[in-house]
């Protein structure tokens, strides 16, 4: 069937699995070298934000130009804790799933610097409307890490009582949304959480996550649509880490123009950032917020980053792409290179590094010790199944009372 | 007491309660400087401004999708789906959204969206103007589904929806938006002002979502119908001579079991009908659920009135509504059945 010459273009990623790593499709912008305009600025006059590429630290990990939000050395050494932290969670959680103690993980290896960056930019009434890669807000905002653990593992302390997959986490008292299995559907849920702020005539702002390939989703441009329509105040991020399970960026359109260039046609500003670079995502962040606080709507930001890890602990990535891939990658990695930043400024050292790292290994240690108290997948206590008939609605109807009942009797407790 | 019209009593019902809650938005398309197609929200949005009436884009996902965030962000949105036929792009955000979000939150978040739509048939609405999706949605765990049949019960059910912390999917007969409709397309349009409930109160007031209506007593057969048909239900049981006990059941889910058990205990016999498609229509449901309930009751197998099961054809509407003659011949076929 397959004519030798077709006009039917298939997108291709530069390299697969035995193949050397290419990244030239990637355009990069030199540190420093973009323009910072007015938060006021017209969409029309900044439309190279959407197709430069917004960096502060450059090669040599130095923090140049515009953007540089000038942060203390204090606050760097705080951001590169929690990304470390980050880091460490995700390891150590990576690993209990492969020893069959969880049934499911989600690591965010390599972009780090987005949801703590972002996370310190926004302030506590800010909403997020997080993608599942996002864990890094939740440690952020407070959540304890042995709630996530417990999360994961459906025991007795579960926030979500047994209900959601693992990292599927929320927290109402965070102001972070509950996450969803479906991709996207966060983004009107956002964009109308926005709309809310501005009729109730408050001056917080909504910011919601979702990947490269989520971007084809229907839900992805209603809220694009409504944020424009409505001027909504809120930041839309797209998280460009280069796969979507095994489909490059090509696949969602990111061939031709970037993803921060999507809602340029509905007006809406779009920046794409080195996503790897926390002073860069910082900067950019608060722009953004600080555009949507003063009614100026929403904004696109496109954070250029890569998936370091496999999609999930279902997936392996090695059939579809270069096993080294993200060593080629030339943005590098966030922790490393704020590292290297703080170094280079007589901020911090290899072994201050290494002791922190042996410090928040110990307080990941210390909470699965704890969360394991309150049950494993084959240890107990278990959670009570009869529970999986609450809160279907504000009141359990009485079918549900019933089914509930004959559940008990003819499936047990546990 | 006024007399009203489905169309004013929707309207009557978004006013009381956007009066009384300034939580209460309405979003939709047209819905705001013109009112809405079929004008159920026609004065709202002079009334309580362009923040709370708001005309939104043509996109259905997107409507449902930013209620849900307006309900997380403390508003009572009220989401106008133009058509029924419409809602689709919508469904995965009530579906695995709407539906979903108190449950796997464990209620930390809910939106206490109602999502109102018209739907049926007997407009000339051709096949994307005329569905009755009822049934889609109350297969659905984490959502209320209901369809009024007259203006009282409109507004007092809109009330409840609004007020609810629940989403509630609410359908609106369309045909019988100015008048009741005997299901004879021959005979000159009536209006609501000759209906007992068309009288209705200008004020607040509730007609509660999960309770079924009797709209007639009687003996011989129950039928079990809702929205438009219970108006067919009524002319056709009135053209046989049976004594039939005509049940409005309102609200698909929660599902008012004991008021159609008691019923078909009573007359032994059961005609379910709708004007949705007969496969795995709403009618599956209520059969299963009255043959458990009242099998020993039961002097013949419970019958059916439904949508042939194909789309909705424009030129063939009255072939395919199920209207009086179907209605008759289906009361008279349960009464010769053993």
């Amino acid at each position: 069937m397959a004519t030798k010459k077709s006009r039917l273009h298939i997108p291709r990623p530069t390299a697969r699995p035995g193949d050397k790593p290419d990244f030239s499709y990637l355009e990069l912008s030199p540190a420093g070298s973009v323009d910072r305009p007015p938060v006021s600025s017209r969409t029309r006059d900044i439309e190279n934000l959407a197709t430069d590429l917004v960096r502060v630290l450059d090669d040599d990990h130095e923090a140049k130009g515009p953007w540089n939000p000038k942060l203390e050395p204090a606050d760097l050494q705080v951001a590169l804790r929690w990304m470390l932290l980050n880091r460490v969670f995700d390891d150590r959680m990576w690993q209990i799933q492969r020893q069959g103690r969880i049934s499911f993980y989600m690591q965010s290896a390599g972009e780090e610097a987005v949801s703590i960056a972002q996370g310190m930019a926004l302030r506590a009434g800010d909403m997020c409307f997080p993608s599942y890669r996002n864990q890094g807000l939740f440690m952020l905002r407070g959540v304890k890490l042995v709630d996530m653990m417990c999360q994961c593992l459906s025991n007795t302390n579960d926030m979500c009582k047994g209900r959601q997959l693992p990292i599927m986490y929320h927290s109402k008292q965070a102001n972070i949304f509950s996450i969803s299995g479906n991709l996207g559907t966060q983004y009107p849920h956002a964009v109308g959480w926005a709309m809310a702020s501005a009729i109730r005539g408050e001056d917080h702002v909504a910011a919601t996550w979702v990947g490269d390939g989520s971007t084809a989703e229907a839900d992805f441009h209603h809220a694009l649509t409504f944020a424009a329509v409505y001027q909504a105040p809120v930041i839309l991020n797209v998280v460009n880490n280069q796969w979507a399970i095994s489909t490059f960026q090509g696949f969602a359109g990111g061939e031709r123009r970037p993803f921060a260039a999507r809602g340029l046609g509905l007006g809406i500003p779009g920046i794409r950032v080195d996503g790897n670079d926390l002073l860069a995502v910082y900067a950019v962040t608060l722009w953004a917020a600080d555009r949507a606080r003063r009614g100026g709507g929403p904004t696109l930001i496109e954070h250029v980053t890569y998936r370091g890890g496999a999609h999930s602990t279902s997936d392996d990535p090695t059939k579809y792409r270069p096993k080294d891939e993200w060593a080629d990658f030339p943005l590098g990695d966030p922790v490393e290179r704020l590292k290297q930043h703080l170094i280079s400024g007589g901020h911090w050292s290899e072994d201050k590094h290494a002791a922190l790292k042996e410090e928040l290994t110990a307080e990941v240690t210390a909470a699965w010790k704890e969360a394991q108290k309150y049950g494993t997948m084959t240890e107990g206590p278990f959670l009570d199944p009869s529970t999986m008939f609450d809160d279907v609605f504000a009141e359990t109807p009485d079918h549900l009372e019933r089914q509930r009942k004959y559940m008990l009797e003819i499936e047990g407790g546990r | 007491m006024a007399q009203m019209n489905m169309i004013e009593a929707i309207r009557s019902a978004h006013d009381v309660v956007m009066d009384r809650d300034p939580s209460v938005v309405v979003l939709g398309e047209d819905v705001g400087y013109f009112g809405g197609v079929f004008r159920c929200t026609d004065g709202l949005q002079r009334k309580y401004g362009e923040h709370r009436v708001i005309d939104a884009p043509i996109a259905e996902g997107g409507i449902i999708g930013a209620a849900i965030g307006m309900g997380v962000n403390g508003l009572r949105p009220v989401a106008e789906i133009q058509f029924a036929d419409y809602i689709y792009p919508g469904f995965d955000q009530v579906v695995s959204e709407l539906a979903r979000l108190r449950y796997r939150s464990c209620g930390e978040f809910f939106a206490p969206v109602t999502i109102r739509t018209p739907c049926g048939g007997g407009i000339r609405g051709g096949q994307t103007h005329s569905q009755s999706p009822e049934a889609i949605f109350a297969h659905i765990s984490g959502i209320k589904t209901v369809m009024p049949s007259n203006p009282y019960d409109a507004k007092g059910m809109l009330i409840s929806a609004i007020e609810s912390d629940d989403p509630i999917v609410f359908f609106e007969p369309k045909r019988i938006y100015n008048g009741p409709f005997d299901g004879d397309p021959e005979k000159p349009a009536v209006s609501w002002a000759s209906h007992p409930k068309g009288e209705v109160p200008e004020g607040h007031y509730t007609v509660p979502i999960g309770k079924a209506a009797v709209v007639q007593p009687g003996t011989e057969l129950t039928i079990v119908t809702y929205g438009t048909l219970v108006h067919v239900a009524q002319a056709a049981a009135e053209a046989t001579g049976v004594d039939a006990e005509i049940i409005d059941v309102r609200t698909m889910f929660p599902l008012d079991k004991p008021t159609l058990a008691e019923s078909v205990k009573k007359t032994g016999r059961c005609l379910v009908a709708h004007e949705a498609t007969r496969f795995m229509g709403f009618g599956a449901e209520l059969a299963a659920r009255i043959q458990k309930d009242c099998f020993y009751h039961l002097e013949a197998p419970i019958g059916r009135v439904a949508g042939w099961d194909t789309p909705y054809p424009h030129a063939f509407e009255w072939q395919y509504f199920p209207g009086k003659k179907r209605m008759i011949d289906g009361i008279r076929k349960m009464m010769e059945a053993e």
